[in-house]
Formats: structure tokens, C-alpha cells, sequence
């Protein structure tokens, strides 16, 4: 069960997993996310699912290694399984046919927004990508969203890839120049709070695709609420998508912060270990 | 489904029964006083998660045994949502057959030890004995008894597996492994049914689990249950979402006939008071779940739990003083209920308010929070109180607190639990657009059977009640069960 049967390095820190979940492969739409846990005593964490292969029965996971749990998941080898895998979780990206898209991805971000780049694409709209991140390096999936894109502006905050400067700049550039009809953001909370300004400038909708805190995944313990338009909602059954527009970010990005020092020292004992070994 | 009388009538005029109760005279069994629970020490206890109620002796139970009269008309089994045949369970203990004694609660409930332990008999079996109706005494210590004769049969080694019928090849699907999924699993299984019972947590047993407390009911206890389930042949996929993973309708062409959803309340309620997402202010069900299901509080787990010195739970039912007393042991100085109406109303149960006590928990009652306060990290440090007092009743029958104006009042805080209930989890209705549910969010069930609007879906526990104990949502799968059996076998003769 949930066997590894791909492993791949995009960077140092950014590895794509491809795991046998012929159930969740063929179930999963665009926007849809799992829960794993590695090992007994392991910790319950959110993955957006990257793609499937439903022929195949795999689903792919990418994991940016920030914490004991990601840390754990990317040690993982071809071969290995993963202790638990439950999902598709949350509702599906609502695909339809709006005209021009503007999708952005921050990071490891842009994982999650291929498989709405490419169901856009195929709803036949005409679909421009910005891939944003702070170094060459750190650009992931680049073909994949090319194949799906009308056009890709690759943005590094250091220059050493596309051009210079933020996610921001880019989408500036396309507003400015064409009408967007909406917008798709996907990247780190602090990332899409300035994105999701930035096409509220131009009124262009915009949806973000949250990633928060959470236990259960299935709307048990309400880790995982922010607040969108005042309201109180779950990002694990009421999104991982909303109206960027309404997303209370500072809030979520407090939020992020919750547990933050706890698992500092949990990362710094986990490695140390790792050298002890 | 009430058990028959003249059932329960030729039982009792079994010859070894009648011996028994010519052994004494009720003049004798009704001198005899209540047998006291023995309990780890509260300043012992909340330094770990030992269980609070140590069981009762051989010897205890078999005096406590002796007080029930083994009455003609046992009405104490109109109080029990299982329907034990709790007149010869406890007969049997008399006699000194404890593993029979245990034979006879598992004749109707797939999880006595759990029952013995987490059931509020005072208000259900207990409240029905004779001794309390009639007499105005101490009921029989029928839960004690029931625990007493679970924990026996476990820990002799000798559990004895419950009769099954033939296999009959139909395949049922069961939606959720808590207590009513569990209830109606064994009772299908007992009838020759090939049962699967989804769960889409890693662990089987749904609030057994994640929501109640080792210290009031240890999982080795629940695993054992749950594996006296799968000797009697009932299967169990863990990481399983029905409706998400797979739907009803690939179940069906996977050769499923008929479903059971009890998926439980899952959705947490909050106020929607101020402030209430600062970081330390989480639900029951989260601050539950991470100790309980996660371990969170063992250094050796990933799962990272924030504890508090100064908690304050919100609420007054079983789950706030579950999540105030593991407080107190995750080693808060203060741990409080905040609590808006009296001490009287309080809907947890007399025993785990009184153990509560007992453990130096502070209940600031007739008071409510209207408002959260943050450092500059967005992590709660104060809670603004409102005192309240009680008006006319309300439509629950209680009386309704109103607040006081200017009464309010800061008291500092490092993590809040709010624990003021739960919604029924959407995850089956949102996959189901045409089962018929209530504006609640509840599914909707004949009374009786349990029956959904979808004929070969029946449902039970907090799915349909909204929020109840764990005994009642057994009740229901051991109803729906009957029904379902019911339902298939007239489907099979038409």
C-alpha cells in the first residue's frame, strides 16, 4: 500500500514523489489534496495532489522539506510506503471557461497549479503562467506548465532566471498589457496576500489555494480555519480554495505561525539525531 | 426492538437463576449498601494518564452482584439502549461465572468494557433499578458490574468470540468505526454478513480514540473490542473517505448491497466571538485528537501540542471536562471551565464533574466569553468574561442565562478550549445529493429503523442525533442492524 514508485530531486530541498493510491488516482480532480503520515508516531500533514495517472494508479506528491514531517516524507526512498495516505480531500478547483487566466505560482506552489493550468487549458482558456521564486534553482515544473500555458513569465527575486523581481511585477506587466478575466494564486501565505492585492488593484477575480495547520482533514478539528469575507471557514472541507480577495491573510499567517517554535526544536532534535546515527 | 418477555421470563426461571435467588433474602440483598469504586488518588492521577476508576474486586463485585433482586420485571433493561440482559449478567457474577457473566453482555453489545466505562448508567439502567424507583435507595452499581465482568473475561485470556451464522455472502459496508459502526458491525456479522466497516482516520474507533481520554477509557481497551470484531469476521480499511476515496456507487459495482453511515458529528461549533482565532484558542476536538489520537504530549510523537499554564475550557458537557482534565495533566497551573449557565444544569455526568473537582479544576460558572485578547503574535493571553444569571427556561427545558451588563471581566489565559459542541460532518450528505437531511445538517432516518431516504442506506449515532453519547449511537446500530437484516431478508423473499 502507498508504495513509492518514483523519486526525483527538483532541488535540494524539493523532491517529486510518485506513490501507488490507484483509488485516490482515479477519484482526484484539480484542487484536491491528501493527508500523510510517516510512521507510527508521525505527525498528520496536508499534500496537494500534483497529477495522477489514473492507468497507472499513482499520484504525485511534490514536498518542500521545512519541518521533521517533510523532512521525513522526502527521506523516503523507491520502495518504501507511506504509513497513511487518505483523500482526495476538499472540494475540486471549479474549472470553467472564462477567457484569459492569469495563474501564479510561488515556489513549491507551482506543484499544485499544474493540474488547474492544465484543466484550464483544456477548458479552453487561454491560460498565462507566472512561475515565481527566489532563485533559478528553486523553479520547478517548468516544461509541465509550459505544455499547458499560452505563455510562461518566469519571474527570480535575484535575476538569476527569467526576469527580475516578484510574482507582483510579472502580474503587473500582464494586466496592465491585456484583460484578465481571473486569476489563480498558489504559493506561500505571504506571497499570495500581496498577489491577491495586487489583481484586487485591477479588479480581476482572484481564487487562492490555501495551505494551512491541520489534524484530520475532514473538518473534525477546525486547525485549519481562517477567515474569508469575516466568516470563519475550514480550508479542509469549505476549501483549500476561495476568493483571494476575502482571505483574511495576516490572520493566516499568524495562524501559520502557531506552532512554530515547538517545531524549531523538533527539526533541530530530529537532526541532530539524523548525525548522531 | 424490545427484547420479549416471555424471553427474559423463561431466562429467569432457569434452575441455576432460581438458586441464586434462593441463596438470600431480598430482606438480606436490600441491607446490603452500594459497593465504592475505588480510585487512583487525584494528586497521583493527573501526574500521568492512568485510568481515574481502578474496577472493582472479585469480591466487591460478587457482594455488589448480591443487592439486585433479580426482579420479576428487570425494568433496568428498559433503560439500556442495548437491551444487556443485565439481570443475568449480574446473576452470573453472583454465582462466581464471571466469564458467562461477560458472555451474556456481549449476547448484545460489541463493546461492554467500553460501556462499563464511559456510559451514563445513572441516567439510564441505574436510574431504572428497582432500588432507586421504588425504594429510593442506591440503584445496583450496574456499569461497575458490567466493567467488572469485561475486564474479567479480558484479562483472564479467555475471551470468548460471540456465535456468527454461516456466511451468507452479502456484502455490507459500514461508514465510520465509532461506536455505532462498531454495534451494527458486530450484530451484522453475527447474522452471516461479509461487513466492511470504513474509517477514514488511521485508527479504528472514532471518538473511542481521538475524543475520549486514556485516563477514562484506555485505547488498549478499545483495540481489544475491535479485535474481538474481527475474530467474528468483520473487516476494517483504515484511510478510507467514502464518498472521497471511493463513492457509494463504485461500492455498489465493488458488491456492496446495503451501507451504515455513522460518520459521527465532526464539525466543531465556536462562538464566533471576537478574537477566537488567535493561535491557542483551538476546539475540544482538536486538543483531544492531538493527545489522544496523536499522542502529542509523548516527546517521542510529531504532532506538536502547545501546554498551556493557564487553559480555560469553554463548555460544561463530557467533552469540556475531558479536555480540562487532560489540561491539568499536560501540567497547566490553572486549568478552568468557563461555563455560562449553573453547576445544576451542567450536562456532563455527576461522576466526571465530581473527579474534575477532585483534580483542583476551577469552574468559573454562570459566566461566558465575549472576547479574546493577543500578544503581538497573535497568541491569546486574556479572555473577557461576562457573568451571567439565569432567567426563564429555554426551549432545551433549562433555564436560559442571560448576561449582566458591566460585569465583564479580563482573566489571563495561554490556551482556550472551546468546547461549546459539534455539527454533523457534511463529507457523506455533500457526496450524496439525494439523501434527504435536515436543515442541521443531520441525515434524515425513519425513527425505527433507521432507514435513510436512499432504501439500502440506514444510519445512526451523532450522524442522525446531532450530537449524543456513545451508548445511544449503539443503540442505533444495534436498531439499524435489525432493520437492515429485516430489509434484506424480505428484499431476498419477495
Amino acid at each position: 500500500m502507498n508504495r513509492i514508485v518514483e523519486k526525483e530531486f527538483f532541488s535540494e530541498n524539493v523532491v517529486r514523489l510518485e506513490i501507488e493510491a490507484p483509488r485516490i488516482a482515479k477519484a482526484r480532480r484539480a484542487g484536491h489534496f491528501v493527508i500523510v503520515k510517516i510512521g507510527e508516531t508521525g505527525e498528520r500533514i496536508p499534500l496537494t495532489i500534483a497529477s495522477s495517472n489514473p492507468e497507472k494508479g499513482t499520484i504525485t506528491l511534490v514536498i518542500q522539506r521545512v519541518g521533521v514531517s517533510s523532512r521525513r516524507i522526502t527521506e523516503l526512498e523507491v520502495g518504501d510506503e507511506i504509513t497513511d495516505l487518505v483523500g482526495p480531500l476538499g472540494e475540486a478547483t471549479h474549472i470553467e471557461k472564462v477567457g484569459t487566466v492569469l495563474a501564479c505560482g510561488g515556489g513549491v506552489g507551482v506543484a499544485p497549479l499544474l493540474p488547474i493550468v492544465e484543466a484550464l487549458k483544456k477548458a479552453g482558456n487561454k491560460v498565462i503562467t507566472i512561475l515565481a521564486a527566489r532563485t533559478k534553482d528553486l523553479i520547478i515544473l517548468e516544461d509541465q506548465i509550459r505544455q499547458y500555458s499560452d505563455e510562461v513569465i518566469v519571474m527570480t527575486d535575484d535575476g538569476s532566471y527569467g526576469k527580475k523581481g516578484l510574482v507582483t511585477d510579472g502580474m503587473k506587466e500582464v494586466m496592465e498589457r491585456e484583460k484578465v478575466d481571473q486569476s489563480v494564486i498558489i504559493g506561500p501565505a505571504i506571497m499570495m496576500k500581496f498577489a491577491a492585492l495586487t489583481t484586487k488593484e485591477y479588479n480581476v477575480p482572484t481564487v487562492a489555494s490555501l495551505n494551512t495547520i491541520m489534524v484530520d482533514g475532514t473538518g473534525m478539528c477546525g486547525a485549519c480555519r481562517i477567515t474569508v469575507g469575516g466568516k470563519t471557514k475550514f480550508v479542509c472541507v469549505d476549501g483549500p480554495e476561495f476568493d483571494a480577495h476575502q482571505v483574511d491573510f495576516d490572520e493566516m499567517l499568524l495562524r501559520l505561525n502557531g506552532y512554530k517554535e515547538i517545531e524549531k526544536g523538533a527539526e533541530k532534535e530530529y537532526l541532530k539525531s539524523k548525525d548522531n546515527k | 426492538m424490545a427484547v420479549s418477555k416471555e424471553y427474559l421470563k423463561e431466562e429467569r426461571e432457569q434452575a441455576w437463576r432460581v438458586d441464586i435467588r434462593k441463596l438470600l433474602k431480598n430482606k438480606e440483598r436490600t441491607g446490603l449498601t452500594r459497593v465504592h469504586m475505588g480510585e487512583v488518588e487525584a494528586g497521583e492521577r493527573i501526574k500521568s494518564n492512568i485510568e481515574v476508576n481502578s474496577g472493582l474486586t472479585e469480591e466487591e463485585a460478587v457482594n455488589e452482584a448480591r443487592r439486585c433482586l433479580d426482579c420479576p420485571d428487570p425494568t433496568c433493561i428498559t433503560g439500556c439502549p442495548v437491551e444487556i440482559n443485565i439481570p443475568k449478567f449480574i446473576k452470573r457474577i453472583e454465582q462466581g461465572e464471571f466469564l458467562k457473566a461477560a458472555q451474556v453482555l456481549k449476547e448484545t453489545s460489541a463493546l461492554p468494557a467500553v460501556c462499563g466505562r464511559v456510559c451514563p448508567q445513572e441516567k439510564q439502567c441505574e436510574a431504572k433499578c428497582f432500588y432507586q424507583v421504588k425504594m429510593k435507595k442506591d440503584p445496583v452499581a450496574i456499569g461497575y458490574l458490567e466493567r467488572f465482568a469485561a475486564d474479567y473475561e479480558r484479562e483472564s485470556g479467555q475471551i470468548s468470540v460471540p456465535e456468527v451464522a454461516a456466511p451468507n455472502g452479502i456484502k455490507i459496508a459500514v461508514i465510520g468505526s465509532g461506536p455505532a459502526g462498531l454495534t451494527f458491525a458486530g450484530d451484522m456479522a453475527k447474522h452471516g454478513y461479509d461487513v466492511t466497516v470504513f474509517e477514514a482516520l488511521h485508527e479504528i474507533g472514532g471518538v473511542l480514540k481521538y475524543g475520549i481520554p486514556e485516563f477514562r477509557l484506555p485505547n488498549s481497551i478499545v483495540d481489544v473490542e475491535i479485535n474481538n470484531l474481527k475474530q467474528m469476521g468483520v473487516k476494517f480499511e483504515n484511510n478510507f473517505i467514502v464518498g472521497r476515496t471511493a463513492t457509494i456507487d463504485d461500492l455498489k459495482e465493488e458488491g456492496f448491497e446495503a451501507f451504515f453511515t455513522g460518520s459521527g458529528a465532526g464539525l466543531p461549533r465556536f462562538m464566533n466571538i471576537p478574537g477566537e482565532n488567535y493561535i491557542g484558542i483551538l476546539s475540544s476536538n482538536e486538543y483531544l485528537t492531538r493527545v489522544n489520537l496523536m499522542d502529542a504530549a509523548n516527546p517521542k510523537t510529531d504532532t506538536p501540542i502547545i501546554s498551556g499554564k493557564n487553559v480555560a475550557v469553554i463548555g460544561g458537557g463530557n467533552t469540556a471536562m475531558d479536555s480540562v482534565r487532560t489540561a491539568k495533566r499536560l501540567g497547566a497551573d490553572r486549568a478552568m471551565i468557563i461555563y455560562r449557565r449553573s453547576m445544576e444544569e451542567m450536562p456532563a455526568r455527576v461522576e466526571e464533574v465530581k473527579h474534575a473537582q477532585e483534580e483542583g479544576i476551577e469552574f468559573l460558572n454562570l459566566t461566558n466569553p465575549v472576547e479574546y485578547f493577543a500578544d503581538e503574535n497573535g497568541r491569546v493571553n486574556k479572555v473577557r468574561a461576562q457573568k451571567m444569571e439565569l432567567g426563564e427556561p429555554d426551549s432545551s427545558g433549562r433555564r436560559r442565562p442571560v448576561p449582566m451588563e458591566g460585569s465583564e471581566y479580563d482573566i489571563e489565559v495561554d490556551t482556550v478550549v472551546v468546547s461549546v459542541g459539534v455539527s454533523p460532518n457534511p463529507l457523506i450528505p455533500s457526496s450524496l445529493p439525494q439523501l434527504e437531511t435536515t436543515r442541521w445538517g443531520t441525515i434524515v432516518v425513519d425513527e425505527e429503523k433507521l432507514q435513510t431516504s436512499i432504501p439500502e442506506m440506514f444510519a445512526g449515532g451523532d450522524i442522525v442525533r446531532g450530537g449524543a453519547t456513545v451508548i445511544l449511537a449503539m443503540g442505533d446500530g444495534r436498531n439499524a442492524a435489525a432493520a437492515m437484516h429485516q430489509y434484506l431478508q424480505d428484499k431476498l423473499n419477495a
